[in-house]
């Protein structure tokens, strides 16, 4: 602890509340070229639409309380899953994890005064807003209600015309809007890494940014192609994916996956960069192998864009590409375990400061490791016949996206609150946030496995009675979710007005963006920023008595 | 490093698996197996939950254990020992994985290849490991004929050893239902009837959307497509009902399409097919009698769904239109 304050740059003395962009919150709602103000604007925008698609969830749970289609009509639910899982994913954790941890940090984090292209920046968050209000309001007009998939020719024959076609408008900006943030993030981290700091000398967040923009790259064109031929058979009346016309339903599924399975990585990725950051912070340890983390981030994007079609082995895919497609997905459970060994192996024999970021970093791995195996098990072929399209497809994808993305978030969101707003949340409601998201989550996703191996089909209103005493307990959690998202706003939004000052660095971080001022200042450092010490090196008096099995207190 | 503690870890690791052994044979998870290829399914399922098992007390104990005997101390603001890596650990925790993962991969493939057991892999890419043998899978083919073993009718073991031709069936899928026709008769009819121990083929296609046939006892699914032609194979093992569910979205009343599929024994199912036929002939049109049958089977059907959801008849009458002549 001590060799931080003595390697903290001391060249510059700091002057923390002048140009600080909270000095000015009208900022926030410019169209401001500052990466720090369009990261946070980036999070606070996602977390209004992670609110409202999480209202949709309860409408969803509170139908499903009972067997009958009795809530909502059905039309209606269909749009309410359709709407949830569009918002959840390209409204909010695409954009929360890349737009807003990504503009955020990755400019701090290798001494950089922004981005490569301000400008862009701010066009590409801009893109945004637009699209979520067009998608949500869709609800005034009928809104899509074929699913997040979309999959034709139900999408094509479908009634709700005019909310596809919104849908459609809406996933293409907000596609566009995630090429343009992965174009700036992959220049910013390879061209203005500050002088002296090789791609090994990156934090871990810088290379699990690179390889998500990379996927973003590679795979968004995709789908950006696939919804403009959708959107040609639905208002045009081509035959591209029409079967009437001599168009072929499969195609358009081979160019959805491509995007959505990299997709999830998009999701997923960012965050493992995010708890590689906190778990060393939190724990008082390096990083257990860096390298091998860095290259499972390259390996898992490689491996992530030849997976896509295991989302179809009911499709009447050939034999081969089955195989083929179980062996590559089957593959990447190396590359994520060799992540998560290493973040156990980071934690163990540390001093654990079980304080909220570290509560939902650990939550996040052991929540990880469910969605990561009922994965596997899913790669399986025969597995996947029997599972898929159930509502163990569900829990698998929750316990990724929720329990890995949505706790990975909200630990970056803990941990770098000090450093964004110059103030420190309140640590007895992260707790309680904490345990009412765990308890709610395990409450509402758990069962859910159960429920799709006994043979409950997902995205049904109406299902066999014989399911009704578990989904009630899934609905109960889900209520406690939904409850616990409260404490949550509250801190956070008393915290960001008159909550504690926060100092430049609470937690004692190695990281470059806790050598600057806590809300940093506009270009990030008087004068230029100093490396002086590895990101995770903490510790190093005790270099000596390294052995990972040694006894701790030894 | 001592030895009681590697004594402890040694004890940890062994009751893990012993915990995950016993969980995986004994997890009650699946419903009851209807099927030969049902049984392969759980046997396989039942390996991989075992090592999912396995692997997730181990990082919850890691987890734990960290968070009680890793917990920073009032006071101490001093960091922890710095480990940036282990040669032999990280070894050991990707081999370990790419062994697993290429054992159940084999195992899959073995599984999935009986499944298809009659159907030539379409794209003929030859499959060398098709042929592969290895313990998993003697397992599992012991297990299939201990259960064809049990079964009290002897003729049945016979009927299954001579039918090697399987019974054809042409399933088709609209919104919001399922209309299964007895290619050789005229037989159309609105739930599905098979007989024990023959192996059934079940030609599927879709009139509109894309609907998927599953039957969860048999642990088999297929989409039904729109202009292309799927099919599902397997051997019934065990008499009775059982849920058909369709498992793609397929519209607003997707909940509701199902039908039952019941599984009798030969004799009942011939009856049941003569009884049909009879049906058939004793009326002035067949064809039209066909389709009206089907129609108000249909009706009924739909019926039972559309009055708890509050349809209009209107949408009902709509609905005929769009059934085969």
């Amino acid at each position: 602890m001590t060799q931080v304050i003595a390697q903290a740059p001391r060249a510059e003395s700091f002057e923390p509340d002048q140009n600080s962009p909270k000095s000015n919150w009208r900022e926030y709602f410019s169209f401001s070229l500052d990466h720090k103000v369009i990261g946070i604007q980036y999070l606070v925008t996602t977390f209004f639409f992670y609110l409202i698609g999480g209202a949709l969830a309860s409408v969803i749970r509170a139908e499903l309380a009972t067997p009958d289609s009795d809530l909502v009509a059905p039309e209606l639910y269909n749009g309410l899953f359709t709407i949830h899982g569009t918002v959840m994913i390209f409204l909010w954790i695409v954009p929360a994890v890349t737009g807003g941890f990504g503009n955020y940090l990755i400019p701090l984090m290798i001494g950089a005064r922004d981005m490569a292209f301000p400008k862009l920046n701010a066009i590409a968050f801009w893109m945004i807003p637009p699209a979520g209000v067009l998608l949500i309001s869709s609800f005034f007009y009928g809104p899509s209600s074929t699913g997040w998939t979309a999959y034709p020719p139900l999408s094509i024959l479908t009634d709700q015309h005019v909310g596809q076609a919104v849908w459609i408008a809406s996933i293409i900006i907000l596609g566009t809007s995630s090429i343009l943030g992965a174009v700036n993030f992959l220049v910013t981290i390879l061209a203005m890494r500050m002088p002296g700091m090789g791609m090994f000398d990156m934090p871990l967040f810088c290379w699990s940014m690179l390889s998500t923009s990379g996927l973003v790259l590679i795979a968004t064109p995709v789908l950006a192609g696939a919804m403009i031929l959708l959107g040609f058979d639905l208002l045009a009346g081509t035959a591209f994916f029409n079967p009437t016309g001599g168009g072929n339903p499969v195609v358009y599924q081979h160019l959805f996956w491509f995007y959505s399975h990299p997709a999830v990585y998009v999701m997923i990725l960012p965050v493992f960069g995010i708890i590689s950051e906190i778990l060393p912070v939190h724990s008082r340890k390096p990083i257990f192998g860096y390298k091998a983390i860095a290259y499972s981030s390259i390996i898992i994007c490689v491996l992530g864009l030849v997976v896509w079609a295991h989302h179809m082995f009911t499709s009447g895919t050939p034999n081969w590409l089955r195989i083929f497609f179980m062996i590559a997905t089957l593959l990447v459970a190396v590359p994520t375990g060799i992540k998560v060994f290493s973040w156990l192996a980071t934690l163990w024999g540390g001093k654990l400061r079980l304080e909220s970021p570290l509560l939902f970093a650990m939550g996040f791995i052991s929540m990880f490791v469910v969605g990561g195996l009922s994965g596997v098990m899913l790669g399986s072929v025969p597995v996947d016949i029997h599972l898929h399209d159930t509502y163990f497809i569900v829990a698998h994808f929750h316990y990724v996206l929720f329990g890995g993305s949505v706790f990975g978030i909200y630990a970056g969101i803990y941990h770098w609150f000090p450093k964004m707003t110059g103030k420190m949340l309140n640590e007895f409601w992260g707790k309680v946030h904490f345990f009412l998201t765990f308890v709610g989550f395990n409450l509402c996703f758990l069962p859910m496995h159960l429920l799709g191996l006994q043979g409950m089909p997902r995205r049904v209103s109406q299902y066999d009675p014989q399911f009704a005493s578990i989904n009630v307990i899934c609905t109960i959690g889900a209520f406690l979710l939904a409850i616990s998202t409260f404490p949550f706003l509250f801190n956070a939004i008393f915290s960001w007005i008159k909550g504690e000052k926060a100092t430049d660095n609470p937690w004692n971080g190695l990281t470059l963006e806790w050598t600057t001022s806590s809300p940093p200042i506009v270009e990030n450092w008087h004068g230029d920023p100093v490396l002086t010490t590895g990101p995770y090196d903490y510790g190093m008096e005790y270099a000596h008595e390294a052995d990972l099995l040694a006894e701790p207190s030894a | 490093m001592n030895k009681s503690r590697i004594f402890s870890i040694a004890v940890g690791l062994s009751l893990i698996i012993i915990a995950s052994l016993w969980y995986g044979q004994n997890n009650g998870l699946l419903p009851e197996a209807a099927a030969t290829e049902a049984i392969l399914y759980d046997n396989l399922f039942n390996s991989l939950l075992t090592i999912a098992a396995a692997i997730f007390l181990i990082v919850q104990t890691i987890l734990i254990y960290s968070m009680i005997k890793f917990r920073r101390r009032a006071g101490d603001d001093t960091d922890g020992i710095p480990i940036h890596d282990n040669f032999l650990l990280e070894i050991i925790w990707t081999a370990v994985p790419t062994v697993l993962v290429i054992w159940v991969g084999i195992y899959s493939f073995d599984v999935y290849g009986v499944m298809q057991n009659g159907r030539p892999m379409s794209m003929g890419m030859g499959m060398p490991a098709m042929t592969h043998n290895h313990l998993g899978m003697e397992a599992a083919h012991a297990d299939m004929m201990n259960q064809m073993d049990q079964m009290e009718n002897s003729e049945l073991n016979t009927a299954v050893a001579s039918a090697s031709e399987p019974l054809n069936i042409d399933v088709q899928g609209m919104q919001f239902a399922w209309i299964f026709s007895y290619p050789g008769t005229e037989i159309q009819t609105a739930e599905l009837h098979v007989p024990i121990g023959r192996e059934i083929k079940l030609n599927l296609s879709a009139l509109d959307v894309i609907h998927a046939f599953w039957v969860p006892q048999f642990r088999l699914k297929q989409d039904t497509i729109p202009g292309m032609a799927t099919s599902i194979q397997f051997t019934p093992n065990k008499l009775g009902e059982y849920p058909i569910v369709c498992a793609e979205l397929c519209g607003s009343y997707h909940g509701g399409m199902r039908a039952q599929l019941f599984v009798d024994t030969p004799e009942d199912y011939e009856a049941w097919l003569v009884q049909e036929q009879e049906d058939l002939a004793s009326s002035n049109s067949k064809n039209a009698i066909a389709s009206t049958e089907i129609l108000s089977q249909h009706q009924q059907l739909l019926a039972a769904q559309t009055q708890k959801m509050g349809i209009s008849p209107e949408t009902l009458k709509s609905l005929p239109r769009t059934m085969p002549n």
